[in-house]
């Protein structure tokens, strides 16, 4: 009675990152009103720059109001469902994007496509550029979503590209050319590389050598390159944020036609509600084909209108661009030393609104189970959900991204406390026998108990 | 190796049809009152601009709605971060009780079963993403609305076979026609996965009687197939008798809990209704809990802005105003119609008797040069280029019989539907003393056309059949 994609389920939404949600949901932590509850840690979200965006909001109301020079533009936006978008908000976005890359890059308002949000426009991407039964190699540990968003009702497949730790996950010819091979292998047709700069999961830009290297590869074999760079406005240490349209440029190739860029606000400016996404491409079919394709997820022009006024106000954006970065910043030192602080070591990053958090010393094994318990002891006994690696398609069990810009100081003192207590707690019941009673252990075990014991009540279903 | 999808290569958006040509020609030269009175009336747009000032009045009134406050205080952070695709809460209760207003409060809708979309044009292409495979078919009465054509079929490779419904019984669904859609269905291999039905009716602007959504009913119970009812519509019905939805007869018929029941979908949008489609609100309701589960799933391609999900419901949870609106939008578009109708009377035009919807189904066969599609193509031509009115041919909608077209009358002032039924009137008159003069008697004629045939036609005649270009 119903379709398979109904049916099989290919939504990838059984995978481990959207359990820990769920778990998550059953029991959220708050401050005041549930301080033993699940610290919510695996959310990219950007929460630290709303006071900026407000305090725009209360210096202009009429905005909000629709009215513009005190007269009311809502009938206008009633009625405004064209999909080329709204020409004063095209172009607003048009210089945000290159005010990201530091004006070394220009953006062309008719090359851009709007969309509901970054997940319908790489789905868009996939239905313009690929048959069913095509594949996409996507460098791994990628983004669990775009399992969903990617292939299940485009019914074009992922293969990804290996990337390991022991050379920061840095993107090699010779993985490339592996992954191509087994797509062959398996008998699909690969019509292009689909990357994430910076990096989700791991918080690392693309480097100018790795974007060359992309780009002769997907020129030699005639193939897209897609570059989703919906965390360009979150890079806050060196080195610099490099677009791909900035390295095609070098290599001659701007006007490329296998080239797209995909943006979005939900994670620079923390909008995810307000579902603003665009496709970027010099190429006309595609642009023409997707600005149809968009009907399906237009952006609602309430919305458009909001932010083309906010974006187009050069002061604003300037300083919030130079705010954000910078507290980003700081919030991730905060994790990385309160990570270290327990013995924990992370991906060195410079973008994004996560870490990329090393835990191979903690599993009992060095395999996907050991993984998958040690997850579970997180989210149950420690109240903390992070997302596994391996719901991110890594390759090397142990890893996992811990999201640092949804929560407040006083949270992330509170996961971080957990975190030592936890790892304490390790450390003393693998050290057989050795159980010396120091001051600092009895303070430790106090810390301890307080946490686990009330944790180790709460039902946790993925533990069945 | 081929660069792009064969979903861009092959034109099956179906983008190319005369229903999207003509809003090309009047985009080149659109009518103003003031700064281009000669140009192209729009009357090919659904839109219901006819109620703007209620809703405006509202919002003036209600600031804390499109403020993004709530009592006072800014919810602005909640709402930046609502990404749910569960929707909001407080917004599909409020749609699911204007729904129910909208029903005369005779059938029940429960939000949990409310899968909000990006507009209905998202709904129905989830929904078929959700029930058929690529291949199998839907079938859907003619004429329809030529945006399915894109909608249903572009990306999800289903397939539409037309039930023919023809102007002898008012275009009514027939038994016959059902079955006889269903073994063409068969004929070309396809799978019928289900009928789909725009209730009221696009373009028609009638209403589905009972006894034709009881046909369906039955059809789709003994074919065990799905049933898709798009009321859009819904809250623009103007005539006497009440809308009479699916949902009526389902509860009538004391199918509600049945499996039967499962397998019936209603789209709603309040693009209509309300005018909103840059809004882009639609909204699926399903009692089959795989579909929700599913179509929500789905819905991450195409969410409601929170911004904009808050704004309506605080708008649709204010009872008054929904009572007040529904109340107004019927009489004003009932107005409308009537200037239309009259209107076209006044020139000899008449149109399908309507009581719903936007628009008029408008009889022009007896304007043909010959009862064919091409002379219904050449006399839509004649139509923008010359009397400079954009209205939708029948066959861009699928119709079976050459002649009808439909002619909106909500998204224009009254002035301008005036001037818009001038130029037909006169355009006829035209028509009329051409097709006298080849007949006999010619000085008889020669006297009418002098007196009948104003200078605007004879100027047009002589020029150029090529658009405007202002």
């Amino acid at each position: 009675m119903l379709s398979s994609k109904v049916i099989n389920e290919s939504h990838g939404q059984d995978s481990s990152y959207f359990l820990g949600w769920q778990e998550y949901e059953k029991n959220p932590f708050h401050e005041t009103l549930n301080p033993s509850g699940i610290v919510q840690m695996g959310l990219a979200e950007n929460q630290l720059s709303f006071d900026l965006i407000e305090s725009w909001l209360d210096d202009h109301p009429e905005v909000l109001g629709l009215k513009k020079n005190e007269e009311s533009v809502f009938k206008h936006l009633a009625l405004f469902q064209d999909y080329h978008g709204l020409p004063a908000f095209k172009d607003a976005m048009a210089k945000f994007m290159e005010k990201i890359r530091g004006s070394k890059v220009k953006f062309n308002a008719n090359k851009m496509v709007l969309t509901a949000g970054s997940t319908s426009a790489n789905e868009t991407l996939m239905f313009c550029l690929a048959n069913p039964g095509d594949a996409f190699l996507i460098p791994a540990p990628y983004y669990p979503g775009f399992d969903r968003d990617l292939k299940w009702r485009t019914g074009v497949e992922i293969v990804p590209i290996h990337c390991v730790s022991s050379n920061g996950y840095k993107i090699t010819k010779e993985a490339l050319e592996d992954a191509y091979e087994r797509a062959h292998k398996l008998n699909l047709n690969v019509k292009g590389v689909l990357i994430t700069n910076p990096s989700n999961p791991l918080g690392t830009s693309t480097t100018r050598g790795e974007l060359d290297l992309l780009l002769t590869f997907t020129s030699a074999k005639k193939i897209h390159m897609v570059s989703d760079e919906i965390y360009s406005g979150t890079v806050f240490d060196s080195p610099e944020f490099t677009s791909v349209l900035e390295v095609a440029k070098d290599k001659n190739m701007d006007l490329d036609e296998k080239i797209h860029v995909v943006y979005s606000l939900s994670k620079d400016l923390g909008l995810p509600g307000f579902r603003v996404g665009l496709i970027y491409s010099n190429n006309e079919k595609v642009v023409s084909a997707a600005t149809k394709m968009s009907s399906f997820g237009l952006i609602s022009s309430q919305t458009q209108h909001l932010l083309a006024n906010l974006l187009s106000d050069e002061r604003f954006t300037t300083k919030y661009l130079e705010v954000n970065r910078k507290r980003l910043r700081e919030r991730r030192d905060r994790l990385v030393s309160g990570l270290k602080k327990a013995g924990i070591g992370c991906l060195k990053s410079n973008g994004g609104l996560f870490c990329w958090v090393d835990l191979r010393h903690l599993l009992k094994s060095n395999t996907f189970e050991a993984e998958h318990s040690l997850w579970t002891k997180i989210v149950c006994e420690v109240g903390l959900n992070i997302s596994p690696g391996s719901s991110c398609h890594s390759d090397e069990p142990g890893w996992f991204r811990v999201c640092f810009a949804n929560m407040s100081d006083q949270t992330l003192e509170v996961a971080m406390d957990r975190v030592h207590g936890f790892v304490e707690a390790m450390v003393m019941n693998t050290n057989h026998g050795k159980q010396k009673r120091t001051m600092w252990d009895s303070r430790r075990r106090s810390l301890i108990n307080k946490w686990v014991s009330k944790l180790s009540s709460v039902q946790c279903e993925s533990e069945r | 190796m081929k660069q792009l999808s064969t979903k861009v290569t092959s034109n099956a958006h179906g983008q190319d049809s005369s229903y999207f040509l003509g809003w090309e020609e009047y985009e080149k030269n659109p009518y103003d009152e003031i700064k281009n009175p000669n140009g192209i009336i729009q009357m090919g747009l659904a839109e219901n601009q006819l109620c703007f000032d209620l809703i405006e009045t509202w919002l003036a009134k209600n600031p804390d709605a499109a403020g993004l406050k709530k009592e006072g205080q800014s919810i602005f952070k909640e709402l930046a971060l609502f990404q749910d695709y569960h929707g909001l809460p407080e917004f599909k209760k409020a749609l699911a009780e204007f729904m129910e207003e909208i029903r005369g409060n005779r059938v029940t809708f429960d939000p949990s079963k409310i899968v909000l979309t990006a507009g209905s044009t998202s709904a129905n292409e989830t929904l078929m993403f959700c029930l058929a495979e690529p291949g199998d078919a839907f079938l859907l009465p003619t004429p329809y609305y030529p945006g399915f054509d894109r909608d249903l079929k572009w990306r999800t490779g289903a397939e539409i076979v037309p039930i023919h419904c023809s102007s002898s019984n008012g275009f009514q669904i027939t038994e016959s026609a059902l079955q006889q859609a269903y073994q063409q269905a068969q004929k070309l291999d396809l799978k019928v996965k289900g009928v789909l039905v725009t209730n009221p009716s696009n373009p028609l602007g009638t209403m589905l009687t009972r006894r034709e959504l009881n046909l369906l009913v039955d059809f789709i119970t003994s074919k065990n197939i799905h049933l898709i009812s798009d009321e859009i519509y819904s809250g623009t019905v103007f005539g006497f008798e009440q809308f009479v939805s699916v949902m009526d007869v389902l509860k009538d018929k004391k199918l509600e809990n049945s499996e039967v029941s499962r397998r019936v979908h209603v789209v709603y949008s309040l693009s209509k209704d309300l005018g909103l489609p840059g809004f882009r609100v639609g909204a699926i309701y399903s009692n089959d809990e795989m579909v929700v589960s599913a179509a929500t799933k789905m819905s991450s391609f195409g969410l409601v802005s929170s911004q904009t999900q808050y704004l309506l419901s605080a708008l649709l949870s204010d009872k008054k105003f929904t009572g007040t609106y529904l109340n107004e939008n019927q009489k004003r578009l009932k107005i409308r119609q009537k200037q239309l109708v009259s209107g076209l009377e006044a020139a000899g035009v008449t149109c399908l008797k309507s009581n719903a919807g936007l628009f008029c189904w408008v009889d022009m066969r007896h304007l043909l040069d010959t009862n064919t599609f091409e002379a219904e193509l050449e006399l839509w031509k004649k139509i923008v280029y010359e009397v400079k009115l954009n209205i939708s041919p029948g066959s861009s909608c699928h119709c079976t019989e050459p002649g009808w077209f439909r002619v909106c009358f909500a998204n224009m002032s009254e002035e301008t539907l005036d001037l818009a039924m001038k130029r037909l009137k006169e355009y006829v008159e035209s028509t009329d003393s051409r097709r006298l003069i080849s007949k006999s008697s010619h000085e008889r004629i020669k006297s009418l056309r002098k007196r009948t045939v104003s200078n605007w036609v004879f100027r047009v005649s002589w020029t150029d059949r090529v658009p405007d270009e202002r």
